[in-house]
């Protein structure tokens, strides 16, 4: 059993069919690049495995549980699914260390002195130690999104979504923020990551899919599907985003 | 006729016990309708919204007036219960209160991005505790100018309450100019009081405002 197993999903928005029979599997430990241009429908596809948006029709089961079904306990789901954002959506009215132990102190219903102790192991993680009292207006982007991931990190998923993380930040502050994904990595932590880094897709990915217009256009092991695209669609994205 | 004496200005300004006591039970009950209108409003729930809303539109689409005198003199004739003029107007300004605060305050809960619900509904949170902990923090401070502007109206709207009795601010003026005809000076006093109470409430506004953009 994989971790994620997505069959046969459509999405629509009113009239527009925004994914069209999407089927792919996520096991555990597997880290899954999701490239493809702009509408293909890469963010909402994330966005359906931990429940954000609902589908048409299709199953979509993470850890054996059903995400659309009616009774599916989405508290629960979500707690062992990080997603992360474009636009990082801290909390801004909160310190960092709020920020990481809210969800601990709600909704896991722990002790704030316990959550605390996790706070500062994540923000360690993600190298921001000096940061916890801080607000995010008082922080970088890429230590905003530094944080973010540390909120979701701290919930300790077992699958982290990343929806082109890096794609709002100063070209400086990429790398930042990449170096802590590539521990997270390291560590075996099972990923999906949206991305335009294509260097970081090729180098960290196990897989590689290609979303093109609602579907999966191609997928395959990250390198060889870079190095050999077998569509005509994914040559020529490929060749308009590496010029 | 007779001539103004100091005591009169006394009784003036005693008057304004009332103006304040209506302004200020208006705002203790409007504030609790309104949190509720609030939440019926932005829950992802028709049936609540749909209660919201028309309870919105009876009390912004008819003027206060009516209520006040609908309670008064309906509910006692309906039920057979006798309304205390105290009562009818705790009653109506809280109503009509709540539908304005309600309204002031969903507008600032939606002026928050949609992002920080799905940011919030992302690590587990329930409605109520996203606004709880995430929506209505931020909420509150956008909403300080427009709701204490909606309770410089309330000051003032509460004048409406000398139709069932009350002796309040300007009802107390009209019986001093009757006595003495001497309306300048009279309604001039009026204002004045009505103003410093408006005007306290106004920097109060701003004083709040400031205070939590240091505080956040
Ligand atoms: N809330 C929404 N309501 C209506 N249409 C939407 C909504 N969200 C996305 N869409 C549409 O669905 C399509 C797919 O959007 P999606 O955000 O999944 O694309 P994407 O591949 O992530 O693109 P990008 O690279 O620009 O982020 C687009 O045509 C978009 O306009
Ligand atoms: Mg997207």
């Amino acid at each position: 059993m994989s971790l994620v197993e997505i069959e046969n999903v459509h999405k629509s928005y009113g009239q527009l069919e925004v994914l069209r029979g999407v089927s792919l599997n996520i096991d555990e430990g597997e880290i899954v690049a999701v490239i493809g241009r702009s509408g293909s429908g890469k963010s909402t596809l994330l966005r359906c495995i931990n429940g954000l948006e609902p589908i048409q029709s299709g199953t979509i089961r993470f850890d054996g549980e059903q995400v659309n079904a009616p009774k599916t306990n989405l508290r629960q789901l979500r707690q062992k699914v990080g997603i992360v954002f474009q636009s990082f959506n801290l909390f801004p009215h909160l310190t960092a260390e709020r920020n990481i132990t809210l969800g601990l102190t709600v909704v896991k219903k722990m002790p704030l002195p316990e959550a605390k102790e996790i706070a500062r192991k994540v923000i360690v993680q993600v190298g921001l130690e000096d940061k916890l009292t801080a607000y995010p207006d008082m922080l970088s982007g890429g230590q905003q999104q530094r944080v973010a991931i540390a909120r979701s990190l701290a919930m300790s998923p077992k699958l982290m979504l990343f929806d082109e993380i890096t794609s709002a930040l100063d070209p400086e502050l990429i790398g930042e923020v990449l170096r802590v994904l590539a521990d997270l990595a390291k560590d075996g932590m099972t990923m999906m990551l949206v991305t335009h880094e294509m260097g970081f897709a090729r180098n960290v990915a196990h897989r590689l899919v290609f979303m093109h217009d609602g579907e999966i256009g191609e997928e395959g092991p990250a390198r060889a599907v870079l190095d050999a695209p077998k569509t005509p669609e994914l040559s020529s994205f490929l060749g308009s985003v590496l010029v | 006729m007779r001539e103004l004496v100091t005591g009169d200005f006394i009784w003036l300004l005693f008057a304004a016990r009332w103006t304040l006591g209506l302004t200020v039970v208006a705002i203790v009950g409007g504030s609790l309708i309104g949190v509720i209108i609030m939440v019926l409003r932005v829950v992802p729930l028709a049936p609540a919204r749909a209660v919201a809303i028309a309870y919105i539109n009876v009390f912004q689409g008819t003027p206060v007036l009516g209520q006040l005198l609908i309670i008064f003199f309906g509910i006692p004739i309906l039920t057979g219960a006798n309304v205390s003029p105290w009562a009818a107007a705790i009653v109506s300004f809280s109503l009509y209160a709540g539908a304005y605060l309600g309204e002031i305050w969903r507008g600032s809960v939606q002026a928050i991005p949609k992002t920080q619900w799905e940011a919030s509904a992302s690590i587990g949170l329930s409605t109520m505790e996203q606004l709880r902990y995430v929506i209505v923090p931020q909420a509150f401070r956008i909403s300080i100018p427009p709701t204490i502007g909606f309770w410089v109206h309330l000051v003032k709207d509460t004048s409406l309450a000398s139709i069932l009795g009350f002796i309040e601010l300007t009802r107390a003026a009209q019986i001093m100019n009757a006595a003495t005809f001497r309306p300048m000076t009279v309604f001039l006093t009026i204002a004045s009081i009505y103003f410093v109470i408006c005007f306290v409430l106004t920097r109060l506004s701003a004083r709040l405002e400031g205070r939590l953009r240091v505080a956040r």
